[in-house]
């Protein structure tokens, strides 16, 4: 086959076919075409505000490093004066976690970006390798993706930043659209097809006056969901960036996710599937009655840019362990919810003392969630038992099963963090793990 | 003994990890397949699987007899669309790179 030549400079040699329209073009003409297709998402789409201070959340891995290096190329060329931060999450998982952050360590240092991490042990007393030995490796990454929703969150909280900019790709919205169809669940393809996303901030002051800390109103968006996977990494290859790529070792079977794989058999066929199946589901998520929280929207307001699309407590896994088989498929979370209410059940029928002779390992979960919560001051002992089954029970399960979305939004009572249900998901799954923990380790976690 | 073709074949992205965690392996492959048609990349891949892989995950890398999707196939530096995909014909010196897209986020 003879070589063939660029079609948009007509001089080099063609390197990339293009999955969304089969253009054959060279190396440097690509990596300029994808740097202007970003900045224009980026534009069109009004994510930025001058001068606004954006958090990149930074895994080391492709999407985020792509993410961050051209961000840092763009804001630099545009002249777009965004205070840009990688924010990382430190999992806690010795052997993946550690080495992945000297990535991002390193892409800190290249794009001269600060960086701030915070870890699952220091915002939940549990890292991720305590959790997996308490729960088993299969589940774990349930826990994962709900804790490191608000990790992000907090994290931006702590950094005083607004906005949290995440690497989801072309693909990962197809395959979440596409997990939402198969689940039967329209109602959250708005939060997965929307570029921007965003928890309201006014509901959210107005319930955080008690704490200092409002790190609920944090903005979300996806610069990248536009993007092809198979374009991010022949960017990174071709700008010959370094990322980190290993698979977390807590996922085993990450290679067979099933969305995924359908994804990437229908790209070797008819590589547009992928941006259509990105398109349907925004176009589907318009007909989908109004899944935003306070009270109804009008068709006509639903499109324009202030209707973000809300994100309560949604675990989207990526920045994490990047399996694809981890990302949470919302169904895990459910049925965990399920065997946490089956366990209070069973210990309601028990005694009260024995929800007492518990409390000191309560007691642990409370102090790390008021620690998150920013006051110093001690907390009441008492909280530790308002926490009854009946409102895990009651208000959270039934209005999740019958209208997942229609959800009043509210502040977990534990921790503050915006959510729909008394107690967040974080709560629900630390009480669980808590629970669980033999005392003699709450008091060496405890110190 | 058979001419043969020196190669350099690089795999990326995570799967280097079914590679002995090596990036950079410099192999000779035989000039003809069995057939005695002149050696392509799925002469190259089959190769692979059966002699520089140790990984018994043979599925992370090839799926129905070709690379899995998902993989990309870099030949020179370009798409393998662009030069033939499994037929392309094997040069001297060829520079082959396996990436996978699969990993990590
Ligand atoms: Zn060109
Ligand atoms: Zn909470």
């Amino acid at each position: 086959m003879p070589p063939q030549t660029c079609e948009i400079c007509h001089a080099a040699r063609a390197q990339i076919l293009r999955p969304k329209n089969h253009a054959r073009i060279c190396g440097p003409c690509f990596i300029s075409t994808f740097e202007r297709e970003v900045a224009e998402a980026v534009t069109t789409n009004n994510l930025f505000q001058p001068g606004e201070r954006v958090a990149i959340g930074a895994s080391g891995g492709k999407d985020s490093t792509v993410l961050a290096s051209v961000l840092k190329t763009l804001n630099d060329r545009h002249g777009w004066n965004l205070d840009l931060i990688l924010l990382s999450v430190d999992e806690g998982i010795q052997g993946y976690r550690d080495h992945s952050l000297e990535a991002v360590k390193r892409h800190s240092v290249q794009y001269g970006l600060p960086l701030k991490i915070v870890s699952y042990a220091d915002l939940y007393g549990w890292s991720m390798d305590q959790v997996v030995a308490q729960v088993g490796k299969k589940g774990n990454c349930t826990y994962c993706g709900v804790f490191r929703r608000q990790a992000l969150d907090r994290g931006a909280a702590m950094l005083g930043v607004q906005h949290v900019v995440t690497g989801h790709n072309a693909d990962d919205v197809a395959e979440t659209v596409l997990m939402n169809l198969l689940r039967g669940d329209l109602p959250r393809l708005s939060r997965a097809t929307s570029i921007i996303t965003s928890t309201p901030s006014a509901a959210a002051n107005a319930s955080s006056g008690e704490t200092g800390v409002s790190f609920t109103s944090v903005k979300r968006s996806k610069p990248l969901m536009y993007a092809y996977e198979k374009e991010i990494v022949l960017y990174a290859h071709h700008r010959k960036l370094d990322y980190f790529s290993t698979e977390c070792i807590y996922s085993p079977e990450a290679f067979r996710g099933s969305a995924r794989t359908l994804i990437k058999n229908l790209e070797r066929i008819r590589p547009e599937s992928i941006l259509d199946v990105v398109q349907s589901g925004i176009d589907m998520a318009k007909l989908v009655p109004d899944a935003n929280a306070d009270g109804p929207v009008s068709c006509t307001g639903k499109g324009k840019k202030q209707s973000y699309a809300y994100a309560v407590e949604e675990d989207d896994g990526k920045g994490g362990c990047g399996s694809t088989n981890g990302r949470s498929s919302g169904g895990e979370m459910a049925e965990m919810e399920r065997k946490l209410r089956q366990d209070e059940q069973a210990e309601a029928n028990d005694t009260e003392v024995e929800i007492t002779s518990k409390s000191k390992t309560n007691v642990h979960t409370q102090a790390e969630a008021a620690k998150l919560n920013s006051s110093n001051r001690p907390q009441p002992i008492e909280n530790v038992v308002t926490i009854r089954p009946k409102q895990i029970n009651g208000k959270g399960m039934k209005n999740r099963q019958a209208t997942p979305l229609k959800q009043k939004l509210g502040q977990c009572e534990r921790c503050g963090y915006l959510s729909s249900q008394s107690v967040c998901k974080a709560c629900v799954l630390l009480e669980g793990l808590n629970k669980a923990r033999p005392r003699t380790e709450v008091e060496v976690g405890g110190e | 003994m058979a001419e043969s073709i020196s190669l350099v074949v690089e795999f990326t992205g995570g799967l280097e990890m079914l590679f002995s965690d090596q990036r950079k392996h410099r192999i000779a492959i035989p000039a003809k397949d069995a057939k005695g048609q002149p050696s392509n990349i799925a002469f190259l891949i089959q190769y692979l699987c059966e002699s520089l892989m140790k990984d018994p995950r043979k599925e992370m890398f090839v799926l129905d007899g070709s690379v899995r999707p998902g993989i990309l196939v870099l030949i020179n530096d370009a798409d393998w669309e662009l030069e033939g995909q499994e037929q392309y014909e094997l040069q001297p010196n060829d520079n082959i790179v396996f990436v996978s897209t699969l990993h990590g986020g």
